[in-house]
């Protein structure tokens, strides 16, 4: 039997992983990421002359648990038609067995290296009401992500914002027709913490199961880690955004412990995140229009529905809100006292 | 020479082989032997060269242990106590090693086992060239971790040989004895060396087939691979997990 040295086991690992797409319209270009089911890779489309990004399963199981959960993916993103959503165009299997799909290529970063140099607080802020507008409508249409977290929204070359990875997606009626039966579509994945959610080279460790547990630490709601997957509905969601709001008003300080992520948090600010962070989903937002009603009312100086002010708290507020008119009154007022105390000296 | 070019569709996936957690289970005793076969083609190797560094045995000592580590899963019906959900084989079998080897030492019962296991041929003079040549530097291997990734990686290198075996066969078999040169040439020996164009020119045949054939070839040498390593594995999670680790990440 012949010795393969180190430097060929890992050539051979290489080129073995490359998908096979002898017979489809696509060309290989680079390996961008490897996710939990599979790699992501960016292609040309031959015959639209564009380029796509190709994700594609690690193992040759066409109607395995994975092979469904990549299938029900590119199904769900084909059911979500919206521009903070990353659009599908094709489901398939390559010549070597393993399930891929192609979506829209997006050339931008992920939002935690996105927001690092935008200082501005409402800057993030209408960032995060661009994704809230994405997942609330998925929620219209019936669909939870069950996995929001800064790794999976991208920010494109244009300010514009994607919501990405819906591999664990659930449709809270009914399903998406699978082309195989065996899939379950409440099966959840746990990612360890620790391990990065798309770094390539990473092997995440997956468990899956009915009601096991699932998301990232720190992003999924209370019932999501107990794997209450059969009771979870819109306000999970919602848990997962307010840990990612908090993840954009206090990622500038890198070590931040819970009292400099308070003293950092302005009280309305924190109070939409708590709201939205409860441990019971009766305290949290009913819907994401409400968390992002309350995000707005905060960017146009309004009271929020998450916290009751103090008289002098008010008076801040009305005071940051109407400033130039205030001041040009202030100055106004001013202007007249110095008239009549010079008028009658 | 049949013509080589690959035909979508053509060659598809073969029935998956049981794995060997089912089969030494099986009340079909040709069955549960070559179960045992497969174990032992895949593993002797790292275990006799686990042995060798992470019990600092000579050879022939070495190679006792080895023979009678399999006797003794055989016997003790090892892989029928394996339980695929608290674990890797892999790891299962490297414990069993190390609880054999700690055992035969208080039992003071080391024996001289001739014959090979299992009707599985094992060349243990090329497992020491291989250890005295490419891997055998102890100081490079210092602590307990360190030898997990390396029964780790010679158990990977073991699986890639053997599948490079098997597709040497199915080429073979195929009428594809030109594929599998190629693929030897450029993946096995000189993807750094040499081009597709000088492989081209060499076989005078087109790039476009010397291409098609390696894509063919990997494409093979991918699935014979992953029949393998399902085989070896005790559960579909653990094969996934393997078949990421085999193909995915990096190795340690």
């Amino acid at each position: 039997m012949k010795f393969l040295s180190d430097k060929t086991i890992e050539h051979l690992r290489e080129a073995a992983e490359i998908p096979d797409l002898t017979g489809t319209r696509y060309r290989l270009l680079e390996r961008v990421a490897r996710g939990g089911m599979g790699v992501v890779y960016v292609a040309e489309d031959e015959k639209l002359q564009r380029r796509v990004a190709l994700k594609v399963l690690d193992v040759p199981c066409a109607d395995g648990d994975l092979a469904n959960r990549l299938v029900r993916e590119a199904l769900v993103l084909a059911r979500l038609e919206h521009p903070g959503i990353v659009p599908v165009h094709d489901v398939g299997t390559l010549a070597d067995g393993r399930v891929f799909y192609t979506m829209k290529f997006v050339q931008g970063q992920r939002l935690d290296q996105y927001i690092e140099p935008v200082a501005s607080v409402t800057d993030r802020l209408r960032i995060f009401l661009r994704i809230c507008d994405a997942v609330a409508f998925a929620h219209a249409r019936g669909v939870l992500h069950r996995d929001i977290k800064p790794a999976n929204i991208m920010v494109g070359p244009f300010g514009e914002v994607l919501v990405m990875d819906w591999g664990l997606a659930k449709l809270l009626h009914g399903d998406v027709p699978s082309h195989s039966q065996g899939a379950d579509p409440d099966a959840t994945i746990f990612e360890k913490p620790g391990q990065p959610a798309d770094s390539s080279g990473a092997a995440k460790t997956m468990v899956t199961g009915h009601g096991t547990v699932m998301g990232t630490p720190g992003y999924m709601s209370p019932e999501q880690a107990r794997g209450d997957v059969e009771h979870l509905d819109a306000r999970s969601d919602i848990f997962s955004l307010g840990a990612l709001l908090r993840f954009l008003l206090t990622t500038d300080s890198k070590a931040a412990d819970t009292a400099a992520e308070k003293r950092r948090l302005d009280k309305a600010l924190g109070a939409i995140c708590a709201k939205a962070t409860a441990a019971i989903p009766s305290d949290r937002y009913s819907s994401v229009q409400e968390l992002a009603l309350d995000v707005s009312r905060y960017l146009d100086g309004l009271s929020v529905a998450a916290h009751r002010e103090s008289l002098f708290e008010r008076l801040a507020r009305f005071y940051r809100r109407y400033r130039f008119f205030i001041l040009l009154i202030a100055a106004y007022l001013v202007m007249r006292v110095l008239i009549l105390y010079l008028m009658h000296r | 020479m049949r013509e080589e070019r690959f035909q979508p569709g053509d060659d598809r996936f073969p029935p998956t082989r049981r794995s060997v957690i089912e089969a030494v289970r099986s009340i079909d005793a040709e069955e549960r032997e070559r179960a045992l076969e497969s174990l032992c083609a895949a593993y002797w190797k790292p275990i006799y060269k686990y042995i060798r560094l992470r019990w600092n045995r000579p050879a022939d000592e070495a190679q006792d242990l080895t023979q009678g580590f399999f006797i003794e899963v055989l016997e003790r019906e090892l892989l029928e106590k394996f339980d695929p959900k608290k674990g890797r084989l892999r790891t299962y079998l490297r414990v069993c090693v190390d609880s054999f080897v700690s055992n035969e030492d208080k039992a003071g019962r080391r024996q001289k086992r001739g014959g090979n296991v299992a009707h599985v041929a094992l060349d243990f003079a090329a497992a020491e060239e291989e250890l005295g040549g490419a891997v055998m530097d102890p100081a490079a291997i210092p602590s307990p971790e360190s030898l997990e990734e390396f029964f780790e990686k010679e158990w990977l290198r073991s699986l890639f040989s053997l599948a490079v075996e098997e597709l040497h066969q199915f080429c073979v078999a195929r009428e594809r004895e030109r594929t599998f040169r190629l693929f030897e040439a450029y993946d096995l020996e000189g993807h750094d060396k040499i081009s597709y164009e000088q492989l081209a020119k060499e076989y005078a045949i087109p790039v476009t087939d010397v291409t098609n054939a390696l894509a063919w070839a990997r494409r093979e040498f991918r699935r014979i691979t992953l029949a393998r390593l399902r085989e070896l594995c005790g559960s579909e999670e653990e094969f996934h997990r393997e078949a990421r680790a085999a193909f995915g990440a990096e190795l340690k």
